[in-house]
């Protein structure tokens, strides 16, 4: 029977680090739909709302304010990424984009730790630390909070992207951009509202999982790659397939870690991503084109 | 063209022996040892990702992979050095080939995050094979090489064992491009299609290039393994993956010789700048965003670009579209 409380413990954390996967997956969708581009300084956004939430908690110490603050910040940080690094670029080839946005993620990276660092911060839960017993198992409230976000904002975001005049004008362009834009869709400001977007769900993702982690200067790297991963899983461009993707890795790396070996976590991820880009290279849902 | 290629590598040479005369501390030495390793590693990710096309974001996985061979073999297991050399190549080149087969099926984005994603779990497995990598904490004991009777346990004897390594890699490399194969790979560069319907093979190409490169990485990990005679996984990590494309595109893209430049500019500038420590990761952002965005063919080329760009208004002429 331990086993069993260990598993549902171990999917608790799964869930709640695998929501986290997604709502960065998201991001990298958004961006990659929009342009096909793959921004990998979305990591860095993550790091970033959660350094800047906690900056802001300290000047005023009110958890929503800080929430949307930070979130604020990072969208302004996203914005200024795309116009400064990526549209002054002539020769848009993948190579170069990797490249960049490469640079970009190492860049805010070090930023970050000018700034802030290499101490980690607390950042108080939004409410309270008391486990409520799930079963047998216990959960933490910021797991509900992380599970309920997120799932507030995949929700959110889908009727954005289907009931909204601009999330259509949006998808047409990821279908087109060129008929879009034939339609007098301004594609560039749908370029810049995607980063704009993307980087608030990063800066979202971020502050969500800092009472559970604390905000690190370096957090961003691991969980944007592996946001990446579970966009790849997902099929790329696919957002609820990147929600799936982010899920499924967070539940398959608590397992991993609790059952095999925990140093080993981070290396079942990478493992899961190699394995789904030789054998199905358009992700577990991904089907079109 | 020929005279000025021998002019060139005669040049190098000379340059070479004349720096050996005229430095007098080891501390030179080690630095110009570090630099001939760095452009061991930046020729060949140059090969792949300058003429090749195709981005490796885990190099510093098979120059782990000949450092972590090369030690374990002679550190624990008392093989001799240059056999352990050799076995490092065989395994960095058999792991290229396996990785390579599927992966450089992928293009773009997804043969990025393959490499990537490679590259960290070897990371990950010489921190956890704590028995036989000694983990975190490092491999010490690793045995100096030897040629004959003489021992290269100074700096100063290894700096002529690992130039001339250097210049034999590089002019290997300046053939190989200048070859029907380098003609393939820039075609392949420019377009994959075309470079297949002019029956380029263009997938064994790639594997090639990517075996090429892994090749010098592995040779570039077992020298460092020796000149250090200690190693830990901290050098092998995506962030040094990142500084070698960041050597790459400073030096340019598809330039041999840029690759040494590269490698030298970036290896002597956090020597140079003491305060380089702290800021070094933002340098390293900036440098590859600012190349690549205003100069992406890289320093010395973008430069001569800018200069002829001026003459050319200066005297008048019209901007060429």
């Amino acid at each position: 029977m331990v086993t069993l409380v260990s598993l549902l413990q171990y999917l608790v954390s799964g869930l709640t680090n695998g929501a986290i996967y997604a709502l960065i997956a998201l991001g990298f969708g958004i961006i990659y739909n929009a342009t096909t581009i793959i921004n990998f300084a979305q990591g860095e956004m993550v790091a970033l709302g959660a350094l800047c939430a906690i900056s802001f908690y300290h000047l005023e110490p009110s958890l929503p304010l800080a929430f949307l603050a930070g979130t604020g910040l990072v969208t302004i940080i996203g914005l200024a990424f795309e116009r400064a690094a990526l549209r002054p670029v002539k020769d848009p080839s993948p190579i170069t984009l990797i490249i960049i946005t490469v640079g970009g993620a190492v860049f805010l990276k070090g930023v970050a730790m000018l700034l802030w660092g290499k101490e980690a911060y607390p950042l108080p839960s939004f409410s309270g630390n008391v486990p409520l017993n799930l079963g047998p198992a216990t959960i933490l409230p910021q797991n509900l909070w992380v599970l309920g976000l997120t799932a507030a904002l995949v929700l959110g975001l889908e009727a954005f992207f289907r009931l909204t005049l601009v999330g259509k004008a949006m998808r047409a362009c990821a279908y087109n951009p060129r008929a879009a834009r034939l339609v007098g869709i301004p594609a560039a400001r749908m370029v810049q509202l995607s980063f704009g977007l993307s980087s608030a769900l990063g800066a979202a993702a971020g502050i969500l999982i800092a009472p559970l982690t604390l905000g690190v200067y370096d957090m961003g790297t691991m969980l944007g790659l592996k946001g990446f991963s579970a966009a790849i899983m997902g099929g790329l461009g696919s957002l609820l397939g990147g929600v799936l993707g982010g899920l499924v890795l967070g539940v398959a790396e608590a397992l991993a870690s609790g059952f095999v070996s925990s140093g080993y976590r981070d290396a079942v991820a990478f493992l899961i991503l190699l394995l789904v880009l030789f054998l199905r290279p358009q992700g577990i849902l991904g089907g079109r084109k | 063209m020929k005279g000025l290629l021998v002019n060139r590598w005669g040049l190098f040479a000379a340059a070479v022996l004349l720096l050996a005369g005229v430095l007098k501390e080891d501390y030179y030495f080690s630095l110009l040892n570090f630099i001939g390793i760095h452009t061991l590693l930046v020729v060949g990710l140059n090969l792949l990702m300058g003429y090749g096309g195709q981005i490796s974001l885990g190099h510093a996985a098979f120059f782990g992979l000949g450092a972590y061979t090369s030690g374990v073999l002679t550190a624990a297991y008392g093989v001799n050095p240059w056999l352990a050399l050799v076995a490092g190549l065989i395994i960095a080149g058999a792991t290229a080939f396996l990785l390579g087969v599927p992966a450089l099926k992928l293009r773009g984005y997804y043969l990025a995050m393959a490499t990537l994603g490679f590259g960290i779990i070897v990371f990950i497995v010489l921190n956890e094979a704590q028995p036989l990598t000694g983990g975190p904490s490092g491999l010490a004991g690793i045995p100096s090489l030897s040629l004959g009777p003489l021992a290269l346990n100074t700096p100063r004897r290894l700096y002529f064992l690992i130039w001339a390594t250097v210049g034999l890699v590089m002019a290997l490399s300046a053939n190989l491009v200048d070859s029907r194969l380098g003609r393939a790979l820039r075609a392949l560069h420019d377009s994959e299609p075309a470079a297949q319907s002019l029956a380029v093979d263009t997938f064994a190409l790639k594997l090639k290039v990517f075996i090429w490169s892994a090749l010098y990485a592995s040779l570039a990990g077992s020298l460092y393994a020796h000149t250090l005679n200690f190693i830990a996984p901290s050098s092998f990590t995506f962030m040094f993956s990142i500084k070698l494309v960041t050597m790459v595109v400073l030096g340019g893209m598809a330039s041999i010789w840029g690759s040494l430049l590269g490698a030298a500019v970036l290896t002597v500038l956090p020597e140079l700048l003491t305060a380089f420590h702290d800021y070094e990761v933002v340098i390293f952002g900036a440098i590859l965003m600012a190349v690549m965005i205003f100069l992406p063919r890289g320093l010395v080329r973008g430069l001569l670009d800018l200069w002829e760009f001026r003459n050319y208004k200066r005297q008048g002429g019209r901007i060429p579209v």
